[in-house]
């Protein structure tokens, strides 16, 4: 038993992240504050996710992705089934500040996760809540803001931002704890198509530079086209896994989850529905040109 | 219109003023106000003007950008300059009809005019120049001495910092939440006290519902970020005197005995 | 009744030293019965404009008229203007306020000084023409879906009777199903109701699919005016202004310079998979 129990930790601390059996539930209240129901967000979800990934986490409002999102920072905890943050239980308080540390949240609303006044203060937030001596912190600001590229408006108040800066401060205020990884609970839902592609093109640059593992949740099925694994969720569970490539083969499927495809997946799979022989999962525009005129 | 105050507002620029510690420009800011009360002659307020005016160099705020914040108290200026202006007895300088006004009363008017514009110059210097952050902080360790008696200094001025961050993005959403309302036909503008207050309803629920909504969005995030409290907190901006700091002590207590010299002595 | 926009400027901050031109002589025609699609990207204007059309903000100078009567002209009622142009904003948490969703939707009608049984029954109205039943009337508006809410803001601008309706990105932040539903419920006020809609949108995606025409801001002018089709066509000057055709419009493009003989003003899937099979037929 013991030797399984070993075998077992060392198995979880090889993944960045892990997720066993996970369950969540939370106790809703009637009109006179009486407990009524008990409703289950999340229901035996199993993920592992390696150092390093880019990993996309799909689905529709109320699918129980922002929960799953909450609970790799341990600011919720599992109510069933357990999970691991760098082989640290999520559930023990002892590991409460390190699982923090070492798995950075960047959440949905740019105006409510930024705490300072100024972008610099705001980025030097959480070195200074884990005890950072003074000079590092301002070796992290630096580095941080220069990563995500906002070192130019480090003495800028939050509030004169575009949204999508906002956001880069808020990737930065995290960078800046040397996280491992970074878990981004719908970072673009409430930017325009410009911020949008700044804070997908930032995460995707420190994932492959500086070897952060990302974990994205999203409805946007457009960002999530270079992910090295997509987890499609629906009604608490993980419902699909795969490559995009693997996912976006299965458009039906995706659609009864309430979810959409970008417009060429779209296309091409219409086209292949009307007997046209293409490959699945069509992603990128030049992949579905060059099979059109392979056919013609 | 609302969004124009300048007061308490942060000017993000690097100068010898914005590097001085908090605590140099506190001490600093409530000498100079002391100085403009005991200040009682042209030539004390010669040297407040000069003083003010190097500082005001110094720091790199532009000059437009203060006198923009000045436009929300031109009012209370011009009232108190017509209370002295007339109701000052003395020798008269215009006696016509019901304009009295005298000598003293033109001095005394002048001299408040001045002493509230540089009043308010004064502070607004400091909070242009040092930011909400520092500014609590200052306060903070300026009365530190109050933990001691389990006051919770550093929650307090966390809360500040908080809500000064906070006040531009509610006053724009109050802004918005207006006009949502006002597309609905609702009338903030006529009617009678009570029939306003009511008419605020529609305007206060969204508001403090969205004041809320922010609080708990900012405390989850606050966690994330490893927020516990004071507990093993360290500073990305400690206060630590600096050389410049002992400077600018120096010049501003050699600019009070100035100024007190010159009251008491002419 | 149409609506007309002649020679507006609206200048903010004139008193600093950096005013801001957020609009420049915008000379606008809005029809009765159209479907427009306004965009631009933030700060391009979009956003004033629309508070323009129903006297929320004034212009610095420039001409609005409604029906033919100018809107700031002597006598003009302001708050009946915006019950007839009615305005949604993009967060219904804006709006909603009242304990339930009835009453809330009652709001705009009571402040139109109507009887109570018109207001109830307009409120009824309003909620029926986006799909909302009476088991929703006694719900808390807070407690519903993200697309519930949006319903509801709705529902409380139709309950006003406006011929013309501008909605501000009804769709951020809904998910693909809550957003065809919200697009789908406009479309029907637009063709079973006939109202004017004016909608503001960054998806280029759904423009193509509900607007009939598009109106692109850029830096406070009206830069594109047209058929979805003609503005898309400039989609490189699109992109320099920061804003994007469908993707579609860039795959045709792309078969088209790869030497696949497929028209290149395409749209929407429907009428590009529409050509590629006609085309890959007749080979």
């Amino acid at each position: 038993m013991e030797t399984i129990a070993v075998l077992r930790r060392s198995d979880s601390r090889m993944k960045i992240v892990r997720t066993e059996q996970l369950v969540y539930e939370y106790q809703k209240y009637d009109d006179q504050g009486n407990p009524s129901e008990v409703t289950r967000a999340i229901d035996g979800v199993d993920l592992q996710v390696e150092q390093g990934q880019f990993i996309a986490v799909l689905g529709h409002n109320g699918s129980g992705k922002s929960t799953l999102a909450k609970h790799l920072n341990a600011l919720l905890l599992p109510s069933g089934g357990t999970v691991w943050v760098e082989g640290k239980d999520t559930a023990l308080d002892e590991n409460l500040w390190d699982v923090r540390q070492t798995a950075g949240m960047v959440f949905q609303n740019p105006d409510n996760q930024i705490i300072a006044n100024v972008v610099e203060e705001d980025v030097g937030f959480g070195p200074e809540n884990m005890g950072v001596p003074t000079e590092e912190i301002w070796k992290r600001v630096d580095d941080s803001l220069k990563a995500v590229g906002m070192t130019a408006y480090r003495y800028h108040s939050p509030n004169k931002l575009s949204g999508g800066q906002k956001q880069r401060v808020a990737i930065a205020g995290v960078m800046a704890m040397k996280p491992k990884c970074i878990v981004l609970d719908e970072p673009t839902a409430m930017l325009d198509p410009n911020g949008r592609g700044e804070v997908i093109r930032t995460v995707r640059r420190l994932q492959k530079e500086e070897g952060i593992t990302v974990i994205l949740i999203t409805h946007y099925m457009e960002e999530v086209t270079e992910a090295d694994r997509v987890f499609v969720m629906d009604e608490g569970k993980i419902v699909m896994q795969g490559t995009p490539r693997q996912i976006f083969a299965r458009v039906r499927e995706l659609k009864h989850y309430r979810l959409d495809v970008p417009q060429v997946t779209e296309l091409a799979y219409e086209l292949q529905q009307a007997g046209v022989k293409l490959p699945d999962g069509i992603l990128e525009t030049e992949e579905l040109v060059r099979e059109l005129c392979r056919l013609r | 219109m609302i969004r124009d105050i300048t007061i308490g507002q942060y000017y993000g620029t690097d100068s010898p003023i914005h590097r001085l510690d908090p605590r140099t420009k506190l001490a600093g800011t409530l000498l100079y106000l002391i100085s403009l009360f005991i200040a009682g002659n042209i030539w004390c307020y010669l040297a407040a003007t000069v003083f003010l005016f190097i500082v005001i160099r110094l720091s790199r705020v532009p000059v437009s950008y203060m006198v923009k914040g000045m436009k929300a108290i031109i009012f209370l200026l011009l009232l108190s300059v017509v209370f002295q202006l007339f109701l000052t007895k003395g020798t008269p300088l215009i006696d016509f009809w019901i304009i009295h006004i005298s000598r003293e009363g033109l001095t005394l008017a002048v001299f408040t005019a001045i002493r509230l514009v540089y009043l308010i110059l004064g502070s607004n210097m400091m909070t242009l120049t040092t930011t909400p952050n520092g500014l609590t902080d200052g306060l903070e360790k300026s009365l530190g001495f109050l933990k001691k008696i389990k006051v919770p200094v550093h929650d307090i001025s966390m809360m500040m910092s908080i809500a000064l961050r906070f006040i531009p993005i509610l006053i724009e959403e109050t802004d918005k939440i207006m006009k949502a309302q006002m597309a609905r036909g609702a009338d903030f503008e006529s009617g009678n006290l009570l029939q306003r207050v009511k008419n605020m309803v529609p305007l206060l629920v969204p508001l403090f519902i969205s004041a809320f909504r922010r609080a708990s969005d900012l405390a989850m995030a606050m966690e994330a970020r490893c927020y516990r409290g004071d507990e093993g907190r360290t500073k990305m901006k400690p206060l630590k005197y600096q050389k410049r700091d002992a400077a600018a002590y120096a010049a501003v207590l050699g600019y009070f005995a100035l100024v007190v010299t010159l009251q008491v002595c002419l | 009744m149409p609506i007309t926009l002649k020679h507006v400027n609206y200048v903010y901050g004139q008193d600093t030293t950096t005013p801001v031109h957020a609009l420049e002589d915008v000379n606008l025609e809005i029809r009765d019965g159209e479907f427009i699609g306004l965009m631009g990207h933030t700060g391009s204007g979009k956003s004033t404009l629309i508070q323009h059309l129903n006297g929320l903000i004034r212009p610095t100078s420039g001409e609005i008229l409604y029906n033919g009567e100018n809107i700031y002209g002597e006598g003009y009622s302001l708050k009946e203007l915006r019950s007839k142009v009615g305005l949604v904003f993009q967060y219904p948490e804006h709006q909603l306020f009242e304990t339930d969703v009835f009453s809330d939707v009652c709001f705009g009608p009571k402040n139109l000084k109507l009887p109570k049984e018109e207001v109830e029954k307009r409120a009824a109205e309003a909620l029926e023409m986006v799909g909302l039943d009476e088991s929703y009337y006694k719900l808390s508006p807070f407690e519903l879906s993200g697309g519930q809410k949006r319903r509801v803001a709705i529902a409380g601008v139709l309950a006003m009777q406006p011929q013309v309706l501008i909605l501000d990105e009804p769709t951020a932040g809904l998910d693909p199903v809550g957003r065809d539903e919200i697009l789908g419920q406009v479309r029907r006020l637009h063709e079973e109701k006939g109202f004017t809609i004016i909608l503001v949108s960054h998806s280029m995606e759904d423009l193509a699919v509900y607007a009939r025409r598009l109106i692109v801001m850029s830096k406070g002018r009206v830069k594109f005016d047209g058929s979805p089709r003609e503005v898309f066509a400039h989609f490189r000057e699109l992109e320099e202004i920061g804003l994007a055709a469908p993707q579609v419009t860039y795959i045709v493009h792309a078969l088209r310079e790869a030497g696949f003989p497929i028209e290149t003003d395409l749209i929407t899937v429907r009428e590009a998979k529409e050509a590629i099979l006609k085309i890959l037929k007749d080979v």
